[in-house]
């Protein structure tokens, strides 16, 4: 298993451009092509500043301006939950490449992964833009800043262990697909995206604590958002951890599963 | 030095069964065997006991019927799937010419779709980037090669697929009948392609259905059948045996459909028959159909003189229904007459496939008046020399009376093929010769396309 994972890093060329391959083919044909990634993150905050802003007001003052807060929760939730979605048909949609091609398999779902991430990557811009023209808004401080780039990454691995998982069974049982839409509009209420964590009730907040996303979207927030210390940064640390360790228990199932993909799909 | 080396392979496929889904999962998970808990009924054996090599520079083609494992041979070969039991080496760099353009995304550009393609066979940036043009150039796509290739021919998408699968230098190439992806002059630079690797010394393992370019092109042939290797050796001696064995089946396959036509013939009852209730049936009637040659195959009659069997006699008197062109051929037809009959008249015709009556006679045509006939008796037809062009005839076999009221009426209820080495077109074979004068010549054998 871990001579496969090893094995992961030859491929990295081959992993570039099939990423590459997916952003372009993704907008290949549309007149505003690359430029969707941008537009995208900006009309889905617009219809979310849009509700809590005129239809269902946010009450309270620390999440102000909210559109800004809701920003940098709804960015990660993107690439994590597209990333799900996508990756539970990949390997049933790149049946050809498993029968057909030498090909190792687990390539596909960390090309899902890795698309995804750079579509949030392309909505950061538009995030900082944000940043710096909302009114009376604290500038980050680069102490917190820094410690960005080991959110991405937590948040990286944990998606890349759950693709690895879905991608897997899904090749099993198809039912997985539907029933992960509908998991993943719970998840979404279930993690602090349109509400401040610290809102909700002492005994909810106890239960969304065993929501992973929970811990990657407050690290987000904190860092970008709101005033004050990184006050989660060892439950982002100790996420990062149990990460590791769910990332290659996925891994392993993957591993024990190939044999049979180019068989089922 | 070897560059395939295969030790007691079997591959075992589960069988498709949607209730033991999770116990395959469940034994792959925990044992790491797919099918350690299926039983023997729930598995398919695709490949089983396979043993050989291939030394290095050798070419292997490999023939059989359909099904017989030759595809999932060259992706255990491939590394594509893993055997269930046994193990394979192979030395160097593979490339597999599975399915053409396998990795292609419809969406992009040709160009684009080359390199992630290459990338994908095991090539660098840097190998695909010196070796485009040469690929492009092979591929006869300069003029598409910038658009997207959902909107390629398949001609063009196999070509394109072919041109990078073998610019990327394996040292072991795999090809699963893949030849027939483009017109003549393509094929042409395809088998050039090939003989070139075989001149630079790598190994070749081709899965085909062409026998004859196994006999021209490849060291050695492989022959499998129902998963196992039935033989394995010069390649003419092979393929011989091959051919001998799907004409032995072929024989069985004819007189299982023959025997079939005739019994479900001779199992409708006439009224229902003659009611068109049953139109697609052989059918049964005592009249004729209203139009003879517009019937289909069937049988009706009076049965005052019956055909009581038909056979084929080939060269050593021997029944069968697969006969050589240029060979005798005898169709003995079996009659018994229940009383005393003296108007009568047997007559047989060819048919091929396509329902062109390619000969026609009777004994009235030529000439022979019937005097009488009384009990069991035998007429033989023969052919001294069976001049037909390789394919499938049916036969027309009857009795009847001289102004055509039938006694008994076979309509191409017998089949048979004609089998011939020579692939020349047309119903008829005349017997010929070339001859050559002036500053022309020719050797033996066929060249090579």
């Amino acid at each position: 298993m871990l001579a496969n994972l090893a094995r992961l890093v030859r491929y990295r060329g081959l992993v570039q451009s099939l990423v590459a391959r997916e952003l372009k083919a993704r907008y290949r044909g549309s007149v505003l092509g690359f430029f969707w990634s941008f537009i995208n993150p900006l009309l889905l905050l617009l219809v979310y500043t849009f509700v809590f802003k005129y239809v269902l007001p946010n009450k309270n003052p620390a999440a102000e301006p909210y559109s800004l807060f809701l920003f940098c929760g709804i960015l990660p939730w993107t690439w994590f939950s597209s990333a799900l979605m996508e990756s539970s048909g990949v390997l049933i949609s790149g049946g050809n490449l498993i029968k057909k091609v030498l090909f190792p398999a687990e390539i596909l779902p960390i090309v899902t992964v890795l698309a995804n991430m750079v579509h949030f990557l392309l909505g950061l811009p538009i995030l900082i833009a944000f940043l710096a023209l909302a009114p009376g808004h604290h500038w980050p401080p680069m102490t917190e800043v820094a410690w960005f780039p080991v959110v991405v990454l937590v948040q990286l691995v944990m998606t890349t262990g759950f693709a690895f998982l879905l991608s897997a069974l899904t090749v099993h049982f198809r039912d997985i697909r539907d029933i992960l839409s509908n998991i993943l509009t719970v998840w979404f209420f279930a993690t602090p995206v349109i509400y401040p964590w610290f809102d909700a009730p002492e005994g909810t907040r106890r239960f969304l604590s065993f929501n992973p996303m929970t811990h990657v979207v407050v690290s987000y927030q904190e860092i970008l958002f709101f005033e004050g210390p990184f006050g989660h940064l060892p439950l982002l640390l100790l996420l990062g951890a149990i990460s590791i360790v769910f990332f290659l228990c996925a891994y392993f199932v993957f591993d024990r599963l190939r044999d049979t993909f180019a068989e089922e799909v | 030095m070897n560059s395939i080396e295969l030790e007691n392979v079997s591959k075992v496929y589960r069988r498709y069964n949607r209730r033991r889904q999770f116990a395959t999962l469940k034994s792959a998970l925990l044992g790491g065997s797919l099918l350690r808990d299926l039983r023997p009924d729930e598995t398919f054996p695709a490949v089983r006991e396979m043993t050989f090599t291939v030394p290095k520079g050798r070419t292997l083609g490999v023939i059989g019927r359909n099904g017989s494992g030759k595809s999932t041979l060259l992706k255990l070969v491939a590394g594509i799937t893993k055997p269930t039991v046994g193990s394979v080496r192979v030395e160097g760099r593979i490339s597999a010419l599975i399915e053409l353009g396998a990795g292609f995304h419809p969406e992009i550009s040709g160009r684009e779709n080359v390199f992630i393609n290459g990338i994908m066979l095991g090539l660098t940036k840097r190998e695909i980037t010196r070796r485009f043009d040469e690929i492009v150039e092979f591929a006869e796509m300069h003029d598409f090669i910038d658009a997207p290739v959902k909107t390629y021919s398949s001609g063009m998408y196999m070509r394109l697929g072919f041109a990078v699968a073998i610019h990327v230098d394996p040292d072991v190439l795999l090809v699963d009948e893949v030849l027939a992806v483009g017109d003549e002059g393509f094929t042409h630079k395809c088998l050039d392609k090939f003989a070139e690797f075989k001149r630079r010394g790598k190994t070749i393992l081709l899965v085909t259905h062409s026998l004859g370019l196994v006999e021209r092109f490849c060291d050695e042939a492989l022959w499998m059948d129902a998963g196992r290797m039935k033989a394995m050796g010069d390649p003419k001696r092979v393929v011989g045996a091959y051919v001998t064995d799907v004409e032995v089946s072929e024989e069985h396959q004819l007189a299982a459909g023959d025997a079939k036509a005739q019994t479900s013939a001779a199992a409708v009852p006439p009224d229902e028959a003659a009611a068109g209730v049953l139109a697609d049936h052989p059918v049964e009637t005592a009249e004729a159909p209203d139009d003879m040659f517009r019937a289909t195959e069937g049988r009706w009659g009076s049965r005052e003189i019956e055909i009581t069997a038909v056979r084929l006699l080939g060269p050593d008197d021997a029944a069968g229904h697969v006969f050589h062109s240029g060979e005798p051929l005898t169709i003995s037809i079996a009659l018994r007459a229940r009383v005393e009959m003296d108007d009568f008249v047997i007559g047989i015709g060819i048919f091929n496939a396509e329902g062109v009556c390619c000969y026609g006679t009777n004994t009235n045509i030529e000439e022979m008046a019937s005097v009488r006939m009384i009990g069991d008796a035998e007429a033989a037809f023969t052919i001294e020399r069976l001049d037909l062009v390789e394919g499938t005839y049916k036969l027309d076999v009857a009795v009847h009376k001289l102004d055509g009221y039938p006694y008994d009426y076979h309509r191409l209820l017998h089949t048979f093929r004609v089998k011939s080495r020579t692939k020349d077109v047309g119903i008829y074979r005349p017997k010929h010769e070339w001859r050559f004068t002036g500053n022309v010549g020719f050797t033996a054998g066929a060249r090579k396309l």
